[in-house]
Formats: C-alpha cells, structure tokens, sequence
C-alpha cells in the first residue's frame, strides 16, 4: 500500500501543480504544455484505480488529438497580444464570464459531491459492479446495451457539431483551380503537347 | 520497504535487458535501410567500417557525440531541448508492452493495443516541439506538416485497430496473438493490412511519405536546427518507432511470436525468433519502398488519408462486424 500512495500523491501533486501553471503561467504555449502534463498525470490516476480503459481513452483523445489541435492554435495565432489587450482595455468581458463559469461550475461539484457523501443511494448505479472481469468488458456490456439510446445520441451530436464547424469554415472562392486526379494521371504525351501556329503580334489564348 | 527495493532493481534490470537490444537493433536496422537503398540503386551502401560495414551506426553515432550542439539564440531553449528527448523516449517506453514470446514481454496488460496506440499518437509532439522552439521558417513549416499528417493517419490506424479487436474480443496483446493460431488475420482482413501497412508509413514519416523533412523544398523540416547528438536521438527515435510499427503490425496481423504452421520442424524454432523475423521481413518492405516509391505531395496525401483510407476502413469495420454477427463467429465473452 506505500508504493500506491506514493504513486497516488505523485501524480496528484503533478496534477495539481500543472493545472496550477495552465492558468497562472505568463506564455500561452507554456500553458498547453502543462495543459498536457495534467492530461497524462490525471490518466495516470485513473489508471491507478483501475480505470484503465478510461486514462488510456484520456491519453488517446485529450493528449494525442485535441491538445494537438490546442497546440497548433495557439502557435499559430498570436494569442500573446490578444491576452495583452484584454487586461490592458478597461471595460473587460472576459473575467466576468470566466468568473460565472467558474461560480456555476463550483456549485454543481458541491451539489454532485455533497448529495454522494451525505446519501448514499443517490449515486449508486447498479450495473458497475466490482468483478473480475476487466473494466473495458463491463463498460462494453453496459454501453451497448443499457445506454445505447444515449450513446447514439452523443454520437449524433458530435457529428453534426463537426458538420457544422466544416459549414463554417467552408467557403467557395473564385479564382481557384481545382486540380483533377484522374486528368492528372491519365496524361500522356500526345495529350499533354498541343503544336499550335503562333502569328506575329497576336499570341495565342490558352483557355485553364 | 526492502521488497519494495527488491521488486524495483528486478524491474530495472528487466528494463535495461530490453532497452539494450532494441537500441542495437535500431542501430543495425540503420545499417540495413541504407545497405537495401543501396543495392536497388545498384551501389554498395556502407561497406567499410567493420564487416560487411555493420558498424557504421555506430561510428556514426560516436561522431554525433563528439560534434557540438548548436542551440539558436532565438530558439526556446528548455523546449528545443525536451524535444528529442521526448521522441526518444516516446518510442522506446512503447516497448514495454510489445510480446517476444507468451511469457517474454514486460508489461502484460489488459490495454496493450490502447497502450501502444496512445504513446504512437504521443510521438508527434516531439515533432511539434522540436519545431515550434527552433523559431525559424523551415522547421515550424515541417511540423506543421507532420502534426497534420500523423493526426490523420492516426484516425485510419485506429478503425484498422478496431476491425482486429472485433475478431479477437480483448485488447491485451497475447489474446490477439493467440487468436490467431488457426488463421493469421492477414488473411481474411488483407484489405486492412495493406491500408495499416501505408498509414504505419505516414505515421512514422517515412518515404513516400515524409513531407515533414522533404528535402527539396524544407531543407530537413523540424530537425533543421539541431545538429550533433539532439539530431542523433531525432534520428534514433524514428527508427524505433519504424521498428515498433513493423512489430505492431506483426502482431495484429501476422501472428505475432505464432509460427507459420504448428507442425513439427517449424514450431520448435524459439518464439522470439519468428517475432523477430516477422519484424525484419516488415521492415524489408519498408526499406524497398523508401528506395522505390516518389513522394507524395502534400494533397494527394491528405486525400488518401481522409477520402480514401478513412472511408474504405469504416466500411470493412461495419463488412468485419456483420459477418462476425451473421455467422456467430463473434468471440466469447468469458465471464
């Protein structure tokens, strides 16, 4: 039980610490990298109460997919000045979203965490049971089955969230050529040259 | 607490034992790429430091050692250093879960697949790091690219995955070997080799893939910047992650440490071995394809990933799962 407990305050510090330096930390891409530091350490713990499936799920989705994209944004934009003028113009949105977000949130966690501590059945569930067989298998039983209807259902959702962000980004532009595949690869030499008659001071009109 | 010691220095002398051979492998497999590039452009390839030129690794690594790291006044220092040692380390600690044999591996566990999968979708950050912190044109350019390109390769290697666990019912290593004694799935789910064969090239950057270092138009991507041993470890890590491809696809499609047939003179040639030729008969291709395929370019690449693999992959998933059901060939649940 001391190597668990080591192990446990391990991580928990690490975790704790980094998402202490996402918010606090001067550079934005310093942030995303502890941002990603607190992904994995808080994967680990889930591994560690034998969660396995979900902290590698974490690792899979938050670390290798979304905290890339995350990275990507802001190395592309200059998040750096936009943080300056945020703080710098007087009449500041930002912090008081930020402030009710928070507030919300803080209150659900104490609604969730308290109706758990103070009655019992509130949180029971009684499909997860503690069994020997492995946790990926029991979550497989369950999805499948009990919680198909939501489970189609969030799938139903991402895929329009993602159809959407593609109609919002997706524009049609004149001027640009679109390049064919199959032209491309079907080319051969008596296509490809066309011997024309060039007349003094008249040029030739090539239509693409 | 001295069992704890005891159990911790039998761990560390497991790990050292692994981490040794791979890294002489890697440096042998080095060898052998350039020796296959070589000899199908019909030149001899390194034949002169040791026998058959086996030690031009090497004597090649021992030259990065002595060279100087240049670090860039401009360039983010504490990042520019993370991140080759963050590709190395991703593709070495990936090893863990790999099986030479029923009882050779070091970590059994009942996640290997997701494992794998996971620290293989990790290695792109040492790309993006060792890019964004060089603070130059050319290396941010390549990572870009390569962030791309591994994130939609990925996708396409995870539906491959997921067509292989349908058949076999587990996600730990040794039940998807095992699973394959009467059939290797190379058979029936050819298809999803082939296509898992491409996107472990686009994955791991390699030619006709590798836009992140295309040489002609980015000078050498991300790894622009870095000279002497910080390049080596760039270098190292690319080819244990080509090697930790070969091995995962061996696995999930060639029987892993299985022999071909379970007759007599073949199954009592050791495990380890036909892991290992499994290995190096994958990583022959990949050498042959370097040396004879153009690359890609840029578009064309993302259109296979996204438009064709993508697509092609989900169908056969959905194909994979309606035979399986059909024909009551699901796996057991054994509970």
């Amino acid at each position: 039980m001391i190597a668990h407990s080591i192990f446990f305050y391990f991580f928990s510090v690490i975790a704790i610490f980094s998402s202490l330096m996402v918010i606090t930390s001067r550079s934005t891409i310093n942030s995303v990298f502890f941002l990603i530091l607190d992904f994995i350490s808080v994967g680990c713990l889930f591994i560690m109460v034998g969660a396995e499936f979900l902290g590698m799920i974490l690792l899979i989705v938050y670390v290798g997919a979304v905290a890339v994209l995350f990275l990507f944004v802001v190395m592309m934009l200059n998040v750096a000045e936009q943080k300056q003028s945020w703080f710098i113009g007087k009449k500041s949105t930002h912090i008081p979203t930020g402030l009710i977000v928070s507030v919300l949130i803080l209150l659900e966690l104490l609604v969730v965490v308290g109706g758990w501590k103070y009655k019992e059945n509130v949180m029971t569930s009684s499909t997860l049971t503690i069994s020997n067989i492995s946790n990926t298998h029991q979550l497989g039983l369950v999805l499948y089955t009990d919680y198909i209807l939501y489970f189609q259902l969030a799938g139903i959702i991402l895929l329009l969230a993602m159809i959407g962000a593609i109609l919002l980004t997706f524009r049609e532009r004149a001027g640009v050529k679109k390049q064919s595949y199959i032209n491309q690869i079907s080319r051969n030499p008596s296509t490809a040259i066309e011997l024309l008659e060039v007349k003094s001071n008249q040029g030739v009109k090539i239509d693409d | 607490m001295i069992e704890y010691i005891q159990i911790l220095g039998q761990e560390v002398y497991k790990i050292i034992f692994l981490l040794i051979p791979i890294l002489v492998s890697v440096a042998m497999i080095v060898w052998l790429d350039r020796r296959v590039w070589g000899l199908v452009q019909k030149r001899r390839g390194p034949n002169v430091v040791g026998p058959f030129g086996l030690f031009q690794t090497l004597a090649d690594a021992l030259k990065y050692i002595f060279k100087e790291v240049i670090i860039p006044a401009s360039a983010n220092k504490v990042v520019f250093i993370l991140a080759p040692i963050v590709t190395m380390t991703l593709a070495l600690v990936a090893w863990a879960v790999i099986p030479m044999s029923e009882s050779l591996v070091l970590a059994d566990i009942n996640v290997g697949i997701l494992y794998l999968f996971a620290v293989s979708s990790l290695g792109v950050y040492g790309i993006i790091m060792g890019g964004w912190a060089s603070n130059s044109k050319y290396p941010f350019l390549g990572a870009i690219r390569s962030a791309a390109q591994m994130v939609s390769y990925e996708v396409s290697i995870g539906i491959i995955i997921i067509n292989v666990l349908l058949c076999v019912g587990s996600l730990n290593l040794n039940d998807i070997v095992v699973a394959q004694k009467d059939l290797w799935y190379v058979i029936p789910l050819f298809p999803m080799f082939v296509i898992f064969f491409i996107s472990a090239l686009a994955e791991t950057n390699r030619p006709p893939f590798d836009l992140p270092e295309a040489e002609a138009e980015l000078v050498a991507g991300y790894q622009t910047e870095y000279s002497g041993m910080m390049y080596a470890m760039f270098w190292l890590g690319e080819y244990a992650n080509i090697l930790l491809m070969c091995a995962m696809a061996s696995i999930l499609f060639l029987g892993g440490w299985l022999p071909i047939i379970d007759i007599y003179p073949l199954n009592i040639i050791p495990a380890p071995i036909w892991m290992i030729s499994k290995i190096l008969f994958l990583f022959l291709l990949f050498a042959l394809i370097k040396a004879i395929v153009p690359r890609y370019r840029y578009d064309q690449l993302m259109r296979l990933g996204w438009k064709i693999f993508l697509p092609f992959s989900l169908i056969y998933l959905v194909l994979t799962a309606s035979f399986l059901f059909y024909f009551d060939k699901l796996p057991k649940v054994n509970i």
